[in-house]
């Protein structure tokens, strides 16, 4: 914890000493943009669009994982589904986020609809894949033991199938959030009214980078507070069973 | 196919079980192989490796239905088992696996079954947590807090020290006889199957059979030294002929 601290506040060292060299207008030190941040925290503007940013992330991340979930686990469980599917799935993770997004604004509208149904489907198929190499290690010889023992469906998901699961949804949690806040972005961006993506290329219009950091900052951290509050402890309970190596 | 005897009974009869390989032939691994066990016995089948014998386990335990033949299973077959490796989930402690795989049994069963099997300081650890000894324990204690009418045990001492395996062997014979259930033991060492079994099957390499069937004197603590020798010699006569 203390070294992630250090080497955090190392950062924004090694940025002041490079702000000190560069054109300020390119590369405003940090507390220029730590005023700017104050400011546009003042008027609200800067927790309106963070708000209206996570709670984007947050429905396409729901989305995108339980889906990816439960197609994962079909494809995994299913060698007829799999080989059905896959050619679907390889379609999906090759084609450009772009794309998708410029597709879903032309078919279905410059709605909420359709930024938060593109950035789920450009999550989809790595959830998928996840997933199914999971479901693909799971345990026969676990199996075998429930089935013997009489294990209910139910029973057997909770305690055989999902702990063994649950390293590869971690694994898919973590590539998927930041995957996903990306995307969301790109998508305010190009379609959306408010939110940080929205800023940013406001503040890009203006060539205005200390208001473009601003933004972006704030939002890159309540990322990292999510990952170490959230997944980490998550990753922690999960594996707590582990013998921990010396 | 199988006429239908005494409900108690174990009955077995396997006409033929094969395997396809992986170039679609057909290999035979078990061929007109039937043995019968009264209530309450044990039945210890001993065999050359790659016999077959796991194959016929996971027949008794219904893991495997693709065979021609029929199994009888002592009456309302309540199937409690140890695998050859102790296969306890990993991310439940002990005594949490064996709740998950007995929910029914009661607290005092339960930890009549951690004492007698010296488990009772490990009830809250994690396999992981365990030696190969205890996790083994661990296993049996499992398959008896279902209260099996039929114990299925495939090698469970295998890859253990001798004397290990001797005191595990005293544990489990003394639970089998104080509970009373049927029970089928396979494994390869013969004095393992003298000390445990009431009868011993030899069956030949594969594709599997039985060649012969030995009834062993009880009670066999009574049993001389001379007497169990004069059983592993006749044990491997039979072997050997095959």
């Amino acid at each position: 914890m203390a070294l992630r601290l250090i080497s955090l506040l190392a950062l924004v060292v090694l940025w002041q000493v490079a702000a000190h060299f560069a054109n300020p207008r390119l590369l405003p030190g940090p507390l220029v943009v730590f005023a700017t941040m104050k400011s546009e925290a003042a008027s609200g503007a800067l927790f309106a669009a963070l708000g209206i940013t996570l709670a984007r992330v947050a429905a396409a991340f729901v989305l995108a994982m339980a889906a990816g979930t439960a197609i994962g686990y079909a494809m995994g469980r299913s060698a007829l589904f799999d080989r059905a599917a896959d050619p679907w799935i390889i379609v999906l993770l090759n084609l450009p986020a772009l794309v998708i997004i410029v597709l879903a604004y032309i078919w279905v509208g410059l709605n909420e609809a359709a930024a938060i149904g593109a950035v789920a489907l450009n999550k989809l198929p790595v959830t998928v894949v996840t997933i199914r190499e999971g479901v693909r290690a799971l345990d026969a010889k676990l199996d075998e033991m429930a089935r013997v023992f009489g294990f209910s469906r139910t029973k057997r998901l909770v305690h055989v199938v999902a702990p063994q699961l649950a390293p590869y949804f971690a694994a898919a949690t973590r590539a998927g959030l930041s995957l996903v806040w990306k995307i969301v972005l790109v998508v305010e961006l190009m379609g959306r009214p408010n939110g940080v993506g929205f800023e940013i290329n406001t503040a890009f219009q203006l060539f205005d980078v200390p208001l473009l950091l601003a933004y972006a900052l704030p939002f890159t951290a309540i990322m990292l507070i999510i990952e170490m509050l959230m997944v980490q402890p998550f990753e922690r309970h999960v594996s707590r069973w582990r013998p921990r190596a010396a | 196919m199988s006429r239908v005897g005494d409900r108690a009974r174990l009955e077995a009869r396997v006409a033929k079980k094969s395997f396809r390989t992986a170039s679609g032939q057909s290999v035979p691994v078990i061929a007109d192989l039937s043995f019968a066990l009264e209530e309450g016995e044990t039945g210890a089948l001993i065999g050359p490796s790659g016999c077959g014998k796991s194959t016929l386990m996971r027949i008794l335990a219904g893991l495997d239905r693709d065979f021609e033949g029929a199994v009888h299973l002592p009456e309302r077959g309540r199937v409690g088992m140890v695998f050859q490796e102790p296969r306890l989930l990993p991310w439940r402690s002990v005594e949490d696996n064996l709740r998950l795989a007995a929910p029914e049994a009661s607290e005092a069963e339960t930890a009549a079954l951690f004492a007698a099997l010296g488990l009772s300081e490990h009830r809250a650890h994690f396999p992981g947590e365990l030696s190969i000894g205890l996790a083994r324990r661990a296993a049996l204690a499992r398959a008896f807090a279902v209260r099996p009418t039929l114990l299925l045990l495939d090698e469970p001492f295998v890859s253990l020290d001798a004397p290990l395996a001797r005191q595990l062997q005293r544990d489990l014979a003394r639970l089998v006889e104080s509970r009373g259930m049927t029970a089928v033991l396979v494994t390869h060492d013969v004095d393992e199957a003298i000390a445990l079994a009431d009868r011993i099957f030899v069956l030949s390499p594969r594709p599997a059979h039985v060649v012969g069937e030995i009834k062993v004197k009880n009670p066999r603590a009574a049993m001389s030294a001379e007497e169990s020798q004069a059983v592993a010699t006749r044990i491997e006569a039979l072997r050997d002929a095959e």
